[in-house]
């Protein structure tokens, strides 16, 4: 008998169970984070492997903690929106318009028809630039490099709109109680009819590389999956629970911004796992599309903004020939209009799910209490549960996919 | 989708839990708030999650408070649940002692409760009673206050340019 023939009978050769002495079985703790470069943020996982399998794992969280909640109690109501920006920065504009409404809610301020769609276009352009982050950098994580180029540049352009609304690019401070800061300029409108115009031939191009690759689908069907029941206990929203096959989308079920007005669909998955999470982001940002050109189309005349001259800055010609409006100008930049008792929770279909406010006000010029309902911070918890019993590789790509981002997780 | 007002979520409650058990019933902006004794909450949002029609099985938000003035209920728990079959929504909230802050861990029911309940420990020092892992989430461990409490002020105690008198106020 040969050597080759004694190795390869199985019946021969290694006995697999655990022995003692240096053979034993044992787990590995593996540090992941908290600045790894797979994570995307500042992320901490202790990670116990029993080979390559994940065992369990213990978050730490908290590393760009920033105290907003503390801060927003000592600041007017104005100054909270920069706050806002710095929780989700890949869709900051849903952020500061969920946070304008809030306050409009506790203020009763009617929002003209215009501004609400002006919202709605730049809400959705936040969503697709949030999405186009999410989904490209998910296939970065798995080796294709060339899809995330593709659409990258148009996340980029994403911006320039935004500048010219805000002056901003990623902290944008957008918009105003009652509005927005100015109106849609002829630039903005340009570069959004040539985004609608070629924004889906590149999203097509992604999609043809990315959607049906089977190395990617190999890397990502049956990963990180989660069941709808289980996202629902975890308090999953957005995205990420469509995928797991809850149509739960707080832009259909509580309309807000005139949202009523618009025709899309919600795409839900089944299976919840990496690739339906893919697919559901890509497929919202057709529908992003849609709502954008169904806004452009019908965007009513009128006003940009309420006439809310307590909480909206006047022009800057007027603060220089009319006192009225100087005094006002004075009045609301120095945070000295005190807001109504009340409480109020609003909630915006977020990047990454319902994106809530609760706000309580003791009838002074700074909210009392202010609460952040971050998508984030609640799913992220259930990031164990998902990744448990499969890969290292696989738990980077389970986390891209849940698009977590640091900023909105630590507030 | 049925139709479910909020007088009917009101009878329901007064109905399982007697008349005395929610009080300071009010809505804002259509969303009902009532308060609870601390003894309620978990069978009331049991009761709640089980309940054939109202079935408020999601748990929106959970967020402490605290009220320096208000003697023996200062820290506050609201629950922020919302019935998505019936999109409706509802605030559950109980007051206790700051002396014994200590309420009853609902991660029984919801899982995420987990880190909403930590960070309102970490925050108001309400302690959940029965929780897995009780530990701070967002600060540092070695912090040895609960910093949004009101008795500690945002600002530096030392400037001089902020002080509330010069504006006015």
């Amino acid at each position: 008998m040969s050597e080759v023939a004694l190795v390869n009978n199985p019946n021969v050769g290694l006995d697999k169970t655990p022995k003692s002495g240096p053979y034993v079985n044992e787990l590995t703790t593996l540090n992941l984070g908290p600045t790894h470069p797979a994570t995307h943020g500042i992320f901490q996982n202790i990670l116990t492997m029993d080979g390559e399998t994940i065992v369990d794992a213990e978050q730490t969280v908290g590393y760009i903690h920033r105290a907003f909640e503390k801060i927003a109690e000592r600041r007017p109501f104005y100054q909270i929106t920069t706050l806002t920006d710095r929780m989700n920065y890949c869709s900051a504009p849903i952020n500061n318009m969920g946070w304008h409404m809030t306050v409009e809610k506790l203020l009763g301020i009617e929002v003209p028809k215009r501004a609400q769609y002006i919202r709605v276009i730049m809400m959705e352009l936040a969503r697709l630039a949030d999405h186009i982050i999410c989904n490209s950098i998910l296939a970065v994580d798995t080796g294709a490099l060339t899809g995330f180029l593709y659409v990258y540049q148009w996340r980029e352009f994403i911006y320039e709109i935004y500048e010219e609304l805000c002056g901003a690019r990623l902290t944008t401070n957008m918009g105003r109680f009652g509005g927005m800061e100015r109106d849609l300029s002829p630039v903005a409108i340009e570069k959004i009819k040539k985004l609608l115009a070629e924004l889906p031939a590149a999203l097509k191009e992604f999609e043809s590389m990315v959607v049906r690759n089977r190395i990617f689908m190999d890397r990502t069907q049956n990963v990180g999956a989660i069941s709808a029941e289980r996202a629902l206990n975890y308090g999953f929203t957005g995205p990420n629970l469509r995928a797991a096959g809850v149509d739960y989308d707080v832009r259909s079920l509580n309309p807000y911004s005139s949202y009523e007005d618009f025709d899309f669909e919600i795409p839900v998955g089944t299976k919840g796992d990496t690739y339906d999470r893919f697919l559901v982001r890509e497929e919202e940002m057709w529908q992003s599309l849609r709502i954008i050109q169904q806004a452009m189309d019908n965007l009513p005349t009128g006003p940009y903004h309420a006439d809310a001259p307590h909480y909206y800055l006047p022009p800057k010609q007027e603060v220089y020939r009319n006192m009225e409006a100087l005094i006002y100008h004075f009045k609301i930049v120095m945070g000295e209009i005190d807001a109504p008792v009340g409480e109020v929770y609003h909630s915006v279909e977020g990047g990454n799910g319902e994106l809530g406010f609760y706000l309580v006000s003791d009838g002074g010029r700074t909210p009392y209490r202010l609460k952040f309902r971050r998508p984030g911070y609640i799913y992220y918890q259930a990031f164990p549960e998902m990744i448990k019993g499969s890969t290292l590789s696989d738990a980077i790509v389970t986390m891209s996919s849940m698009n977590v981002i640091a900023g909105e997780l630590d507030t | 989708m049925e139709n479910v007002s909020n007088q009917q979520i009101i009878e329901a409650l007064q109905g399982q839990f007697g008349e005395e058990a929610i009080y300071g019933i009010a809505e804002s902006h259509g969303i009902l708030q009532v308060t609870t004794e601390v003894e309620h909450i978990v069978p009331m949002l049991h009761f709640l999650y089980q309940h054939p029609v109202l079935k408020f099985q999601f748990l929106t938000d959970l967020g402490g408070i605290h009220f320096p003035e208000a003697k023996g209920q200062e820290l506050g728990v609201i629950y922020h649940l919302h019935s998505l079959e019936n999109n409706v929504r509802l605030w559950i909230k109980i007051y206790v002692p700051i002396e014994k802050p200590e309420v009853p861990t609902v991660t029984g029911l919801f899982a995420t409760a987990n880190w909403m309940e930590r960070e309102a420990f970490d925050f108001y020092g309400i302690i959940f009673e029965g929780h897995p892992n009780l530990i701070r989430i967002l600060n540092v461990e070695d912090m040895d206050y609960h910093p949004m409490r009101k008795e500690y002020p945002l600002e530096d105690a030392t400037r001089h340019d902020k002080i509330d008198e010069l504006f006015g106020r």
